[in-house]
């Protein structure tokens, strides 16, 4: 028998209050898909699949606007790839071998690597990333359609639902914007989407602004 | 199978296929500096442009609606107060429907 773990009782606690944000978080994202068209079904094949809220707000938001299914795809996969980049610590930690890679990588997320490489020894990492996944998951899908089930209820213009995913992409932007690098990739987006909205197809500009990132991650750094 | 669920299945496997190339490709190519720094931007450029466009295209031309706007706006002073992520959410839309039932 292996002893227990003694950081079991603080790691599983910070995952249950994560998972309850990200069940509100849910909510607002089951609420918003219904509100743009989405049926209910579509809302959680998004939660359950792609599972990665950021990627999921962008799909509705440009998919509601009109965009192409080029455009959807796009910019969610864009938001994606940070997730490829957790593989990184996250192999190291787990070592998932063979078919365990397959479970392993659904749960490699923002809040699940941040949990993980923040505790101290191998066997606090694998816990917490396991805890804070399979916590954060089951709340995230209940959170899901209980919003989705709510929006297909009431008009989402009258609950001012119109205001929630630019609060909520700000609110996802907001933590970033400590850095001086980080204000002015998100002002040259804003500045390329904004420009591209008259003369590009909807969902372009957005996908479009991700230029910028890669304007900004390639040239020359000033310490080399 | 209509295109909005067809982009759907694609754009859900595709992020799946994303997690699974990040716990599966050799550390090198994902480890080099500029392909870290350009990762790194991403979500920030594409956040951003996100914000824009939700608050002023209106499908192809410039459209502003006041009262999302000062929604947003409220949510910003309770980032500005450091409120989580839930208050942000529940101020920008309680504002914006509150100005919707006045106006």
């Amino acid at each position: 028998m292996e002893e227990p773990l003694p950081q079991r009782g603080p790691i599983l606690k910070a995952a249950i209050g994560i998972g309850l944000y990200a069940m509100a978080f849910g909510a607002s994202f089951g609420a918003i898909a219904v509100g743009s068209g989405l049926t209910v079904a579509q809302t959680m094949v998004l939660s359950l699949v792609m599972f990665t809220g950021a990627s999921q707000f962008a799909f509705v938001g440009v998919a509601a606007a009109g965009g192409s299914p080029f455009a959807a795809v796009s910019a969610s996969l864009l938001l994606g790839v940070r997730n490829a980049f957790y593989g990184v610590p996250l192999s190291q930690i787990l070592h998932p071998r063979g078919v365990a890679k397959l479970w392993t990588a659904h749960f490699v997320i923002d809040e699940t690597t941040a949990m993980a490489v923040g505790q101290a020894t191998p066997r606090a990492q694998r816990y917490a990333f396991w805890a804070t996944g399979l916590i954060l998951f089951s709340l995230w899908q209940l959170g899901s359609l209980s919003g989705a089930l709510i929006g297909r209820a009431v008009n989402p213009n009258d609950v001012g639902l119109d205001a929630a995913a630019p609060a909520v992409f700000l609110a996802l932007l907001w933590p970033f914007l400590g850095r001086r690098e980080a204000r002015w990739v998100a002002l040259g987006s804003a500045v390329v989407a904004l420009a591209l909205v008259p003369v590009a197809p909807p969902g372009i500009p957005v996908v479009a602004a991700a230029g910028v990132a890669l304007v900004g991650g390639l040239r020359p750094s000033r310490q080399g | 199978m209509s295109p909005l669920w067809m982009a759907l299945l694609i754009a859900a496997v595709g992020s799946y296929l994303l997690k699974l190339a990040g716990v599966s490709l050799p550390e090198s190519i994902l480890n080099h500096p500029k392909v870290q720094r350009v990762a790194e931007l991403l979500p920030i450029a594409m956040l951003s442009a996100l914000v824009a466009v939700e608050l002023f295209d209106g499908g192809g031309r410039y459209r502003v609606d006041w009262r999302t706007l000062a929604g947003v706006a409220a949510g910003v002073i309770a980032l500005l107060l450091r409120r989580g992520f839930l208050a942000v959410f529940v101020v920008a839309i309680s504002v914006t429907a509150l100005l919707r039932l006045i106006t």
